[in-house]
């Protein structure tokens, strides 16, 4: 079994033109690699009526609402993540709740609000009462504010998992851009911390070093939006470890923090 | 029969990169199935002088079956005619010159004189875009990436030079290929280790779009995982002959001097 904890799908109400392509090339991708299920999340209309990072209410309803029917409609292969902009709190709560309730499996926080504000801890305590785990998109090391995001680092996360120490956090692709040994380094005492090995970046000693900070009882397989080095990045990590290693990365630590249930053989 | 025309030896001053050494080069290869490395000596690549590796580069290679040096070139050295020269001499599959790491003009007059004389020996040149990704480079890590301007300049200076250029992206590819003409763009040859396979599909799009005859296989191991060059084309529906054109057959013709 394979878990792809960090995917990605495009809908209708977005810029992307190709956006069919582009989901049936992530499904198509997915039969070679053997990925058993995407764990998907939609960001709102990806900039098509508010920006990506910070999302209308109503283009978070209406992407949640594209991926619920992705769900459906491949019910073997995708589950999804709840996408909240947490400066609409009351919205975010209700919209954690109604796609809980409808299917979904954890929560999505891309890049609205930074991970240690106070405003998250309405949406980590929902977290912990329907047990589900929170995907917290992170730049590694932000040395200053980046356009078109109120991006958070590990330090912030690790803050936020601090004050819910109950929470299963997924810091988000470690080779997505950015200093990984920055957050390598903050994650190393923070156990309920996991860390996504998506990302483009296919860095020599990357890997080495998440096993090195995290162990591999925290790392969870992902791709984001480049499969192929999501890919590279498993085979190699085939090439270093035990069978019962790379089981625990390609899906037993996911199945440990999603709800029970949340995969097929789980 | 896969070649890497994009690998390095030696350790690289940014960061801790493991499996620098020849020995374990040979692991990562058979690892991954790659029969021949064109190799460049990474930390003289940050030296003021790129060409005191060479010799140890080239010895080195001599020692192992699937290694073929790629030394360095610095334009602005005296005599660096003889390095290009014992480069043809030795058999060395291409030179590169990463102007940005020397402090000279991408597309200047040095860059110019070495593209022709490149040319005039039938040596490849070879270039690098980036060898990290800008967002995680250390913060003494200022070196400029190589501008898709200067590749079209360089490319344009002289008839004869043929480019090999290493970690570009869609981008930077389509800019140079549609920014020149026929006979220019069939002059260059993209290595593929920093194009995105699904869901973008930027890989798969190029091959379409520019053609497989103007696409080489590397890796940048290893300060990126080889295996990542090889997923890619595992995630194609590609015909044999395509992939082996890729993988080899593509730069055995542009060692001899022709197109694929």
């Amino acid at each position: 079994m394979l878990i792809d904890v960090h995917a990605h799908f495009y809908h209708q109400r977005t810029p992307r033109s190709d956006w069919r392509e582009r989901n049936a090339s992530r499904l198509g991708a997915g039969e070679k690699i053997g990925i058993t299920v995407h764990v998907a999340s939609i960001l709102g209309s990806f900039g098509l009526t508010s920006p990506t990072y910070f999302p209308s209410p109503r283009d978070v309803t209406a992407g949640n609402d594209a991926l619920l029917a992705l769900q459906r409609a491949h019910p073997e292969r995708i589950r999804g993540y709840a996408c909240v902009n947490p400066n609409y709190t009351a919205h975010a709560r209700a919209e954690i709740v109604r796609c809980l309730d409808a299917g979904m499996i954890g929560i999505k926080l891309a890049a609205s609000r930074r991970a240690d504000d106070p405003l998250l801890d309405p949406i980590a305590a929902l977290a912990r009462e329907r047990r589900v785990p929170v995907l917290q998109h992170i730049w590694q090391h932000r040395r200053h504010d980046w356009p078109g995001q109120e991006a958070s680092d590990a330090v912030e996360l690790c803050t936020l998992a601090r004050r819910h120490p109950d929470v299963a956090f997924i810091l988000a692709h470690i080779g997505g851009g950015g200093d990984w040994l920055h957050s390598l380094h903050a994650v190393r005492d923070v156990p309920n911390v996991y860390v996504d090995l998506s990302g483009s970046g296919v860095d020599g000693g990357m890997l080495e070093a998440c096993i090195e900070s995290a162990g591999v009882s925290r790392l969870v397989w992902g791709s984001d939006i480049t499969m192929d080095t999501g890919w590279a990045k498993l085979r190699y990590l085939e090439s270093q470890l035990t069978r019962e290693e790379i089981a625990a990365i390609r899906w037993k630590n996911a199945a440990r923090i999603f709800p029970a249930g949340a995969f097929p053989s789980d | 029969m896969r070649v890497d025309c994009n690998a390095f030896l030696g350790a690289y001053p940014w960061r801790k990169v493991p499996g620098t050494s020849p020995e374990a080069l040979v692991a990562a290869l058979a690892r991954t199935k790659i029969d021949v490395a064109w190799l460049t000596h990474l930390p003289s690549l940050f030296w003021r002088d790129p060409t005191a590796g060479n010799a140890w580069l080239c010895e080195t290679a001599k020692a192992h079956k699937g290694f073929r040096p790629v030394p360095t070139v610095h334009p602005g050295l005296a005599q660096w005619e003889h390095v290009l020269a014992d480069a043809a001499n030795a058999g060395a599959p291409a030179v590169r010159c990463d102007p940005l790491y020397l402090g000279i003009d991408p597309a200047g007059g040095e860059m110019r004189v070495l593209a022709a004389a490149c040319g005039a020996t039938r040596v490849p040149l070879m270039l690098a875009v980036r060898l990290e990704d800008a967002r995680q480079r250390h913060p003494n890590d200022r070196v400029a990436e190589l501008p898709a301007a200067a590749v079209r300049a360089l490319i344009r200076s002289d008839p004869d030079v043929r480019l090999i250029v290493t970690h570009a992206d869609r981008a930077f590819i389509e800019e140079v290929h549609f920014g020149s003409t026929p006979e220019e763009a069939r002059r260059i040859w993209w290595d593929i280790c920093w194009i995105w396979g699904p869901p973008e599909d930027h890989l798969a799009t190029l091959l379409e779009t520019i053609g497989s005859e103007r696409f080489v296989f590397g890796t940048g191991q290893p300060l990126r995982l080889p295996e990542n060059s090889v997923a890619k084309l595992d995630l194609l529906d590609l015909k044999p002959e395509t992939r082996a054109a890729i993988e080899s057959q593509n730069l055995a013709a542009l060692a001899t001097g022709g197109d694929a």
